[in-house]
C-alpha cells in the first residue's frame, strides 16, 4: 500500500491509530534504511558508526562522509584505526590529530578527515586546562603515562572527547565518527563513565586527601581502611606509585573540573537530537549477535539508533540455479569426462530444459540446444578443459548459493528479533577499498534503491 | 615443543577457536592441557557449548585417545586476591579492600599490574607439579589479547618497571618474564588472507622480536577451498562463451542457444569467476607477504557450516596432521 492510499484509508475508516502497526507489518521482516535523507538532513549533525571489529566500520564511516560531502555538506570524519592504504588515500596517514581536508572530492561540499591519536588527545586535554608548569608536571608523571597509553578504555574515552571537541568547534555541518575496535562494542559507551568515576571517585579522594577525612570523627573507620589499604598497596606496588598517583590526581583535580563532568557532557551529546547511531555488521553469526546486543543497549541508554548497515552481503546473478542442481550438473560434466576418456563418446549431450522452477519456458526444449552442432573440430582436450572449467564454475556457484542462504538465515534471525530496525545491505566487494573511487562506490551501494530482498535478481 | 603456547591474532581472525583447537590437539593421546582465557569474554565456554566458566580450573573436553582439556577464565580481581592471600595471608582484609574499590583500582588502572597477574597465573600453571613431581599440565594454551596489544601484554617487565620498582609485584614480574622469554614459551599469531590482518601480523611479529619474545608460528585461519586453479582462471579470460553454454547444456542445464537457459547462466557464472579471480590474486599476494616472515606457516580450512564443537575437533585433527602438536 502506498502512503497516499494508506492516508486515504485512514481518512475513510477514521482509525488512524491502527495504521502504524499495519505499516510495520507490511515492511517486515526488514525496513529499508534510506541513507541519503539522513545525510542530507541539516538537523543530522553527528553520525556514530558502531559495531564489532572487522565488519567494515571505518570504511563505512569514510564512505558516508564522502557521500555527504559530495551531496553538499561540510563533513569531518573521525577514524580510529584505518587501514594504512585507506588513510593514505584520504591524506591522513600522518598522525597529527587534526582534521585535514581531503582532496579530490566532487561537488560543493567539503570532506575533512582525521585519525585519532589517543595519547595526544589526552595530552591536549591536560594542556588546555592546566598552566604550562602544571601541565608539564602531569605529562611527566609515570602514572599519567601509563594511564594515557594503556588504560583499558582510554581510546574509547578519547574518541568521545575528540568528538566533543569537534562538535564544540562548530566548524562542520556533519561529524561522522568511527568507534574503536573494542572487543565489546559497548565499551565506548561505558568508558567515559568508568574513567570519569574512577578519577573522580571515592577511592581517589581517599588516596589524595586522607588528612582531611581523618579530621572528621565519622570518617574514622574509613581512615582505618585507608591506612591499611595504602599500606598494602604500598607494599605491593612500592610506595613510589602511590605517591605518583597522589600527585597526579591532585594536579588533575585542581586544573580542571572533573572528568566526570566532561564524560557526562559527552554522553548527553550522544543522546541529543541530531545524533544518529548506525550499527554496522556483517551477515555472520557473531557480528549480528553483537549488533543485536548493541541495538538493545542503545535503546536502554536512550541513544538514537537509525538503523543497521549490513556489509559484505553476497548475491548471485544466477540465483535461480540452486546449489544442489549446480553440484549435480558439475558431477555430470565430470562423469562425462570419465566416460569420454573410457570410450571416446559424448554420452551426455544436450539435456532438455528442465531445471529451475515450473515457470521455466515451455518453448525451450531439447531441440533448442544445438544438438546437431558437434564441437566444430575443436580438439577433445580443449573441450575437456572447458568442461573442467564449467564444472568449476558450477561448484563456485554452489558455494555462493550456500553462502547466500547462510547469510539470509543469519539476517533473518536478527530481523525476527528486531523488526523495528531499518536495514541497508551493502553488496560484498571482492577486494579491499583504498581510494576515493572505492569509497564512492560503497556510498552508492549504501544509498542504492533496492527491493526489500535485493538478492536473487531474476536472470533466468 | 614449548609448554606455554600463547595464541594471539587480530580481532575477528578466530584466535579463540585456534587456541581451543590447539589445546585439543595437544591433549590428544593421554596428555592434559589447560586452556586459559584472560579477557573475561567467556569465548571458551561459548565454543565448547558449556555454561560460563568460573575462576577455577575445570575439565571441559576429552581429546581423542584419552587426553583431557581443562579451562580457566582468569579474573584479574580474583587473581589479585589470591595473590594477596598467598603472600600476606590477608583473609577478611582482602574483602575489605575489595569493598573499598582498591582491588578494582589496582587491577584496572595500572595496566601493567593487571597483566602481571594474568600472565603470572598462566606461568604458575606451567610450572605446577603434583606430589610425584610431574607437571600437572603437559601444556598450557593461552587465548591472549589481540596482536595490537600482545607485546605490551607479555612484556610485563617493562610495563611494571616504570610503576613498581621494588616489592613483590616487581619480583613476580621478573619471574614471569623469565618464563615468557625462554624456549618454554611460543607465541603464535592467527591471521586471515586479507590485507589488514596480514599487515597487523607482520607488525606484531616485528614488535615481539624487538622485545625478544619467542615467536612461534603463523596460522592462517578460515582459508577458502581452491575451486578454480590458476589454469582455470587463465581459461576464464579467454574461453568462448558459447562453449561454456554448450558444456552447461551438456550437464543438463537447458538450451545453449542465445536466450536458452544454459546460455543465460554463462554471464553470471563468469562474473562470479572474475570475482573469485580477483580475490584469489589478493590472497596469493598476502600469502607471499606471510611467506617472507620467515616463520612456519599453517593453514586451517574455512568450515562451510560455521564453527561448532564438531568443527573444533576437525581443526584439532588438522593441526595435528600439520605437526603443530
Amino acid at each position: 500500500m502506498s502512503p497516499d492510499r494508506a492516508e486515504a484509508r485512514k481518512a475513510r475508516e477514521g482509525r488512524g491509530t491502527a495504521e502504524p502497526q499495519e505499516a510495520a507489518r507490511r515492511l517486515a521482516p526488514a525496513r529499508v534504511l534510506d541513507i541519503d535523507p539522513l545525510l542530507d538532513d541539516p538537523k543530522t549533525r553527528i553520525v556514530v558508526c558502531c559495531g564489532s571489529g572487522g565488519v567494515g566500520k571505518t570504511t563505512t564511516a569514510a564512505a558516508l562522509g564522502l557521500r555527504a560531502a559530495e551531496r553538499g555538506r561540510k563533513v569531518v570524519v573521525l577514524t580510529i584505526d584505518p587501514a594504512r592504504r585507506l588513510a593514505q588515500s584520504m591524506g591522513i596517514d600522518s598522525l597529527d590529530n587534526v582534521p585535514r581536508k581531503v582532496k579530490g572530492t566532487d561537488g560543493d561540499g567539503e570532506l575533512h578527515a582525521m585519525m585519532l591519536d589517543m595519547k595526544r588527545t589526552f595530552d591536549e586535554v591536560v594542556e588546555a586546562h592546566a598552566d604550562p608548569e602544571r601541565a608539564a608536571a602531569i605529562l611527566a608523571n609515570p602514572f599519567y603515562q601509563s594511564l594515557s597509553a594503556g588504560f583499558a578504555g582510554t581510546q574509547e574515552y578519547m574518541a568521545m572527547e575528540k568528538l566533543g571537541q569537534l562538535r564544540a568547534k562548530d566548524e562542520w555541518d556533519l561529524i561522522v565518527v568511527d568507534t574503536p575496535p573494542s572487543r565489546s562494542a559497548l565499551d565506548f559507551l561505558d568508558a567515559p563513565k568508568r574513567l570519569g568515576s574512577f578519577l573522580d571517585g571515592r577511592l581517589i579522594r581517599l588516596l589524595t586527601a586522607p588528612a582531611k577525612l581523618g579530621g572528621r570523627a565519622g570518617m574514622a573507620f574509613l581512615n582505618v581502611g585507608m591506612s591499611m589499604m595504602t599500606g598494602t598497596l604500598g607494599k605491593l606496588l612500592g610506595g613510589q606509585l602511590l605517591k605518583d598517583v597522589q600527585t597526579f590526581v591532585a594536579a588533575m583535580d585542581t586544573t580542571f573540573g572533573g572528568f566526570r563532568t566532561r564524560a557526562d557532557a559527552t554522553y548527553k551529546l550522544l543522546q541529543a537530537p541530531g545524533t544518529a547511531f548506525l550499527v554496522v555488521a556483517a551477515p555472520e553469526r557473531d557480528a549480528l549477535r553483537e549488533a543485536a546486543y548493541f541495538v538493545e543497549r542503545l535503546a536502554a541508554e536512550d541513544m538514537p539508533l537509525v538503523g543497521l548497515v549490513l556489509n559484505r552481503v553476497h548475491g548471485s546473478g544466477a540465483g535461480r540455479l540452486s546449489a544442489e542442481r549446480a553440484l549435480a550438473a558439475a558431477e555430470n560434466l565430470e562423469d562425462r569426462r570419465i566416460v569420454d576418456q573410457a570410450d571416446g563418446k559424448a554420452s551426455l549431450r544436450n539435456s532438455p530444459d528442465t531445471y529451475g522452477s515450473s515457470q521455466s519456458s515451455a518453448t525451450e526444449t531439447a531441440a533448442d540446444a544445438p544438438a546437431n552442432a558437434p564441437e566444430e573440430g575443436s580438439p577433445a582436450d580443449t573441450e575437456h578443459s572447458v568442461d573442467r572449467l564449467t564444472a568449476g564454475l558450477l561448484r563456485l556457484h554452489a558455494d555462493r548459493m550456500q553462502l547466500l542462504s547462510r547469510e539470509q538465515r543469519t539476517r533473518d534471525r536478527f530481523t525476527a528479533r528486531h523488526p523495528e530496525v531499518a536495514v541497508v545491505e551493502v553488496p560484498a566487494l571482492p577486494g579491499d577499498v583504498h581510494d576515493l573511487v572505492g569509497l564512492r562506490d560503497i556510498g552508492d551501494r549504501l544509498a542504492a534503491e533496492r527491493p526489500e530482498h535485493p538478492e536473487h535478481p531474476e536472470h533466468i | 615443543m614449548s609448554r606455554l603456547q600463547v595464541v594471539s591474532g587480530k580481532g575477528g581472525t578466530g584466535k579463540t577457536t585456534v587456541a581451543a583447537a590447539l589445546a585439543l590437539a595437544l591433549a590428544t593421546e593421554g596428555k592434559r592441557t589447560l586452556l586459559v582465557e584472560v579477557e573475561g569474554r567467556q569465548g571458551i565456554a561459548q565454543l565448547f557449548e558449556t555454561e560460563a566458566l568460573p575462576y577455577e580450573e575445570r575439565k571441559i573436553a576429552v581429546a581423542p585417545g584419552g587426553g583431557e582439556v581443562y579451562a580457566l577464565a582468569i579474573d584479574p580481581e580474583l587473581a589479585l586476591l589470591d595473590y594477596l592471600q598467598m603472600f600476606y595471608k590477608l583473609g577478611g582484609a582482602g574483602r575489605a579492600l575489595k569493598k573499598l574499590g582498591a582491588i578494582d583500582f589496582a587491577t584496572t588502572v595500572a595496566p601493567g599490574l593487571r597483566d602481571v597477574l594474568l600472565t603470572g597465573k598462566a606461568c604458575e600453571a606451567v610450572r605446577r607439579k603434583d606430589r610425584s613431581g610431574r607437571f600437572v599440565y603437559d601444556y598450557v594454551v593461552m587465548d591472549a589479547p589481540p596482536t595490537g596489544r600482545i607485546t605490551r601484554f607479555l612484556n610485563v617487565n617493562d610495563e611494571v618497571a616504570g610503576l613498581a620498582k621494588i616489592g613483590p609485584i616487581h619480583n613476580q614480574a621478573q619471574a614471569v618474564m623469565r618464563v615468557l622469554k625462554s624456549p618454554e614459551t611460543a607465541v603464535h599469531l592467527v591471521t586471515l588472507l586479507e590485507e589488514m590482518p596480514v599487515q597487523e601480523t607482520a607488525d606484531g611479529i616485528a614488535e615481539l622480536r624487538a622485545a625478544r619474545l619467542p615467536v612461534g608460528r603463523v596460522i592462517v585461519n578460515m582459508v577458502r577451498p581452491e575451486v578454480l586453479d590458476a589454469a582455470d582462471l587463465e581459461l576464464v579470460r579467454t574461453v568462448e562463451r558459447s562453449s561454456v553454454a554448450q558444456a552447461l547444456s551438456t550437464a543438463g542445464l537447458g538450451g545453449a542457444r542465445r536466450g536458452g537457459n544454459a546460455e543465460k547462466l554463462v554471464d553470471p557464472l563468469l562474473e562470479q569467476a572474475a570475482e573469485y579471480a580477483e580475490r584469489y590474486a589478493l590472497e596469493q599476494e598476502q600469502r607471499a607477504v606471510l611467506g617472507e616472515l620467515g616463520l612456519p606457516l599453517h593453514e586451517l580450512p574455512l568450515l562451510a557450516e560455521g564453527m561448532d564443537l564438531a568443527g573444533l575437533y576437525e581443526l584439532a585433527t588438522e593441526l595435528r596432521k600439520q605437526g603443530l602438536s
